[in-house]
Order: structure tokens, then sequence, then C-alpha cells
């Protein structure tokens, strides 16, 4: 069995925390994992992407292949276009609905939002605004990976559970106990 | 085994090099080799493990380190071998006493780099074996070894890495921890004062060794061959990480053999007898066709040898596991074609940057002279060259900021304006700086000191608290050094120093000066967090 993630987003954004909790919860439910990450220049505001990969069996690849990812998991709604190349034809968009605009050709919003309607297998949520009704404005990348924890299949949603507690036990009880919140939210959220 | 943990490449050289006794990591920040450095300093502080201001005095000190006895380790990007080549090949020369490893990390595809330079090159240059690991385990395990060999061979060995392992998390399975070596200075002066004598001694010896190196090759425990049953149409030689990718199209099903290389020299009897078995070869390699042009030379002229140089693999740019199954000839299977509704979305400055203030009010005073040119240099304030700013007419090396502006104005440019960050100026601008003092260069060089190495992540920058003192000791006159804070509120002072300056006929040195937001924010989040 193996699952192929991509994480997508604008430098900043918090994907690398969703990558370190899967891949914690990967490492502790003993499963073969590579993720590539994007660090340097492309942090300063420009689009960043992780290539997290899950399996029971070897991984020889860093990086997954056109086509053939499972998931695609991203703060940002043309983000998550960018990679739909790489999507297998079962594969899932998770997305955040909110855009992103740092650049002054950014998409007509409602072409955007046209194709992404037009796959067949797309979850989309406004994210931040969940997050900020909730008064959880830094946790909006948890409430994402708690929509997408009915996707990711290799992990239950129990096994990244618990690793948000492993992931946020330095930074006390309080924002460990915001994040499951968050994480429980999301995935309510596509039931 | 010890125990098993998920590890970075970087952070997996950095800790096999901790475990393998290391007494020293010497290294300038540079992507994608900094996390080896930033782990080290974090989980074992008995390293010695300052930053250095660059890359040739990290070589130097590692040597200096070996010398007396003890491993050391050296990390740099691949840019950076450019800048401690002097060293590097002489460390050939000389040979280590205690074990010298040193590490390039190459960046194919140019994500945080000017150019895609090969540092395999460098290791065939310097006569010394070169490592090349494809996996995460491999990194690790190659740093015990790669001591080992440099002891062994007394040579320091070069381990080169791509962005594509330097940045990607996978489980590696730890082992013991090796104490560090006794200090035990090398007396024998003849290996080390390369007076030409003693030089073609040394360079005689290093030519002696070639044939164990080669042995060392063929023999190294980090090959192996995936074999298939019979004579086959098309055999791989993947090197490094080239490896995975192939490995990822399954070419035991294609009926491919696989001949993996992970040291150099390359291993000529191996690639010899693997070729034997087959009709034609493809090289997949990261980087630039080295390996390819060799075993053409080895096989001969009637042997099909394939790979960046025929166009089965492309020319320049990274592998990707879907370029080397195209080379393959496996079908790419792509349900989605890409999406229309994307544009590219480059880095910028961050907002609220102290960079941003300087090439606003350059911008606004360079619009008064039709002539003005301003020469950049490496670092976030790159990214000046993009819109909204446009501000920089060149970026080519560390340094090359306040030199080209020299030359530049030595034939008539004027004005001059050089912009280069606190940390390339100290470790490649003041030197320029000395031969424009020397030779009354007209120009007007802007230190833009955010107080750290910031694009990196945020290292400390060696020459922080010192740069008027060295601007003055370089003998910039004192009232051409100014001090200003890059703030919108103080716009109209720093453009008129600027239009000052540029009206002198001499050497100018401004120096914005406020801390990075990134590294400022980072303390403020700490100090909250702790009270």
């Amino acid at each position: 069995m193996k699952k192929d993630i991509i994480l997508a987003g604008v430098g900043g954004q918090g994907i690398l925390t969703i990558a370190t909790i899967i891949g914690d919860a990967a490492t502790v439910a003993g499963l073969n994992l590579k993720q590539a990450e994007v660090h340097g220049m492309s942090q300063r505001g420009g689009d960043v992407q992780s290539n997290l990969r899950l399996s029971t069996e070897t991984i020889y690849s860093d990086l997954i292949k056109e086509g053939a990812a499972d998931l695609i998991i991203s703060m940002e709604p043309m983000e998550a276009l960018r990679y739909l190349s790489y999507l297998n034809a079962e594969g899932w968009i998770v997305t955040s609905s909110h855009p992103f605009k740092n650049i002054p050709n950014y998409p007509e919003e409602e072409a955007l939002n046209a194709e992404l309607g037009s796959l067949p297998h797309v979850a989309s949520l406004p994210i931040e605004d969940v997050a900020k009704d909730n008064n959880m404005p830094k946790s909006a990348n948890v409430i994402l990976l708690g929509m997408a924890a009915k996707y990711i299949g290799i992990l239950s949603p129990g096994q990244l559970r618990e690793s948000i507690a492993r992931v946020f036990a330095s930074k006390g009880e309080a924002i460990v106990e915001m994040n499951l919140k968050a994480f429980d939210l999301g995935l309510n959220a596509v039931k | 085994m010890i125990e098993r943990k998920l590890l970075l490449g970087d952070e997996a050289v950095a800790l096999g090099a901790v475990d393998a006794g290391i007494s020293g990591v010497y290294a300038y920040p540079g992507t994608p080799s900094t996390e080896i450095t930033e782990f080290i300093q974090t989980h074992a502080p008995h390293v010695r493990s300052r930053w250095c201001t660059n890359e040739k005095t990290a070589m130097e000190a590692a040597l200096g380190m070996s010398y007396a006895g003890k491993r050391a380790l050296v990390c740099m990007k691949h840019v950076g071998m450019n800048v401690a080549a002097d060293a590097f090949v002489n460390s050939a020369i000389t040979g280590v006493n205690g074990g010298l490893v040193v590490l390039a990390a190459d960046d194919p595809s140019m994500h945080s780099s000017q150019n895609e330079q090969d540092s395999r090159f460098y290791g065939k240059f310097a006569m010394i074996p070169i490592l090349e690991p494809s996996t995460q385990q491999e990194a690790y395990d190659m740093m015990t070894y790669a001591f080992q060999l440099s002891e062994e061979k007394k040579l320091p060995v070069l381990m080169r890495v791509v962005t594509r392992l330097a940045h990607s998390r996978a489980g590696v399975v730890i082992s013991e921890r090796k104490a560090e070596n006794e200090l035990n200075p090398d007396n024998e002066r003849t290996h080390w004062v390369l007076l030409p004598g003693n030089a073609r001694r040394q360079y005689a010896g290093l030519v002696e060794k070639q044939p164990s190196l080669l042995e060392s090759s063929e023999q190294s425990p980090f090959s192996k061959t995936v074999s298939v049953e019979g004579k086959a149409a098309l055999g791989v030689i993947a090197c490094g990480i080239a490896y995975n990718y192939v490995m990822e199209n399954t070419p035991s099903e294609l009926g491919i053999p696989v001949l993996k290389v992970s040291q150099y020299p390359l291993p000529e009897s191996a690639i010899k007898d693997f070729a034997s078995g087959c009709d034609s070869i493809l090289v997949a390699e990261d980087g630039q066709p080295l390996v390819e042009e060799q075993v053409k030379g080895l096989l001969g002229g009637d042997y099909i040898v394939k790979g960046r140089l025929t166009g089965d693999l492309p020319r320049m740019g990274e592998l990707t596991p879907d370029n080397v199954g195209a080379a393959l000839g496996v079908k790419l299977d792509r349900p989605y074609c890409s999406a229309q509704n994307v544009m590219p979305r480059p880095p910028a400055l961050c907002q609220g940057c102290g960079h941003r203030d300087v090439y606003n009010a350059l911008n606004e005073v360079a619009k008064e002279y039709v002539d003005a040119r301003i020469f950049g240099d490496i670092g976030c304030y790159t990214l000046g060259a993009l819109p909204p700013f446009r501000a920089i007419d060149s970026c080519v090396d560390m340094g090359a900021s306040i030199t080209m502006a020299k030359g530049a104005a030595d034939a008539g440019v004027h004005p001059a304006i050089a912009v280069i960050g606190d940390s390339t100026f100290t470790h490649s601008g003041m030197t320029g700086l000395l031969d424009a003092v020397n030779d009354k260069a007209n120009i007007t060089v802007v230190i833009s000191d955010n107080l750290t190495t910031a694009m990196t992540g945020g290292q400390d920058s060696a020459g922080t608290n010192k740069f008027e003192a060295i601007c003055l000791a370089l003998g910039v006159e004192p009232e051409h050094v100014h001090v200003v804070v890059p703030l919108p509120k103080n716009m109209e002072e720093i453009t008129r120093i600027i239009r000052q300056e540029l009206e002198y006929d001499g050497v100018s040195v401004i120096i914005p000066r406020r801390e990075c937001i990134q590294t400022l924010g980072r303390k403020l989040r700490k100090k909250k967090a702790e009270q």
C-alpha cells in the first residue's frame, strides 16, 4: 500500500507543519516515508511544495511521478491547480478556497473556481475564515489536515490526532487542544 | 542499530559526521548545505561549529584541524567550492592527518543558485575519492566510511549531494558514536610546506595513490548491480540520486539491468563487466555529464552510450522520475493536463524588509541620472531585480558588486553603485573595497546591513557591529562613511546622503542598518514565549 501526497502553498503558510505531523504519524506507524521539501529562496513568498510519500514497501524516488499523486493538499486554490498534472485518475484535491494574492496577475477568481469545480474529486473550504471564527487564526493548516485525513487512508485520523499531540507538545496543553479542535473541525467538515 | 530517526539528507550527513567522531565543522551558509552545520550546532555542542567568513577560510580551518590529528567536516554549496578551490585542491597535495571530508551540496535546476556546476569535477580535478549517496541512510553511513577512507588514503574525501537529497526526509538507522581522535599534530613538515621541491614529491605521491583509489571504488560497499536474465538491449549506469529515479521506473520489469555507482574514481572494471552484458548503456547522473563522457572513452567508439549528451536525458536541469522514465521508454500516464488558471509566483522581499527601503531610495535617486548603474550581489536583496523594484543591473558571484562597480567606473560609468549585504561583504567584498580605495575609484557602496545571513535562514553574520571600523581601516575616508536606518520616515535623509555621495569623486560607503524582520520576529516570539 502507498500514498503519494503533494503539499502545496505559499512560503510561510505552514505546509511544512502539515508534513511534520503526517511524517511523525507515519514514522510511529512504521511506514516507509520520503518527504522532499523546498528550502531557500522560494520561501520568501513564492510558491512552495513538498512531495510526501508513504508506503509499506521500499520507496525509491524522493519525487512523485506525474500522474501518480493520490492527494494534493493545498493551502491556496491556485497552488492546488499548479500540480494538477501530478494527480492520478482517482486522486483527490483538498484545498483552501481562500486565494492568496501577492502577484499582480493572479487569475480571475471565477475562472479559477470554475476550473477547480470542473474536476471530479475536490474538497474545498475557506479554512482561514473557519480558523478565525473559531479563534484559532494560526491553525488553518491543521484544519486543512483534518479535511485531508479522510483521504490519507494509509494513516487513520486517530493516528494523526496522536501526532498532533506529540508535535505541539512542547508548546503547551492549550496549543495542543486548539490544534486537535482544528483537526476535528476539518475532519467533520468533509463528512 | 541504536534507533531510527526521520532526518533530512543534510541532517543525516551531519549526524553521520558527528557519529564518525568529528571535532569540528567549518562552513559558510549556502542552500542546500546550510542545515548540516545548523544541525550540528543544535545537536552536538561538543563539536566546534561557529560559522566561517567564507568557504575558503572554512576549508583552511578544517585542514588545520586535520593537521592536528582530528577529524573535520567542511560544508558548502557547489559555488562555494569555487571560493574554497585554492585550499581544496592543495589539500590533496599536502594530504591529511586526521580525516577530512568536504561536503559539496549541488543544486541542479538552480532552485537557489546562479549555476548548476557539478562538484564531482572538482574531486576529479584534485584527484581524490568522491562519494555520492543516493539515500539519506547512505548519506549517514557514508560519513563513517568517508573518514576511514580519508585516514587510510591520507587524502581529503569529497562527498557530493544534490538538493533533492539534502532537502528530503527519510527514516535513518543510527549507529554508535565513535570517540574523537586525540590531538596528534603531524610533524612531517615536508608534507605541509608546499615549496616546489616538496610539492613535486607530494604530487608524485598523489599520482601513485591513484590505482589504490580506483581499487577502493571497484570494491565500494555502496555500489551494486541489479541484474536481469541474459543479455540486455539496454543497461543503466545510475550515479547517486539518479539510482532512485531509475528504480522508481521498475527497470527489472523492463528487462533493464542497473549498475549503481556511488564512489569515484569511476570503477572501470565494474563498468566494462556490466557493459559486456548489454548492447547499449544509458548513463543517468544528476548534474553534468561527467560519467557519460568517461564511459564513452572507456567503452570505445562503437559502443552506444546514451545520456545527457545524446539528448536521451535533458542536457540541463535536475533528473526526475519522469525524465528518467522517458529515457527508459516508460510511457507517461497522466490523466490530467496542466491547469489553465495558474500563474508563476516568484519569491519577493518580505513586507517591512529594510532592503525595500534601500531600493526605494536608490531608485528615486538613480532616476535623476540617465547613466546610473547599480551592481547587485548574492542574498535576499538580489530580489531587488524583480518588480516592483527592478533596481539592479547585475548579480554574478559573492562580492562582485563592489569590484564590478569599480571596473565599470574605471571604464567611465557614472554613477556606479554597488549594493551588497553585510554577510556577503565580509565573505568576499572587503578585498574588493580595498582595491577600490587604493585606486580611488569613483564608486558608491551600499552595505545593506540586516545583522544576519538572511537568505539562508538567519545565521550569524561575521561582521556584525564591525562594518564602520572595517571600512575606515580599509581606508575609506571617515566623512564618506554613513550609517542610516532604512525606514520610510527617513527617506529624505537617505536620498540626500546618496545624492551627496554620488557627487563625491572617490569611494563612499553608505550602511543602511536595520535588523531582518524574520530574525527580529523570531526573537520577539521567543521572548514572548519565555515570559
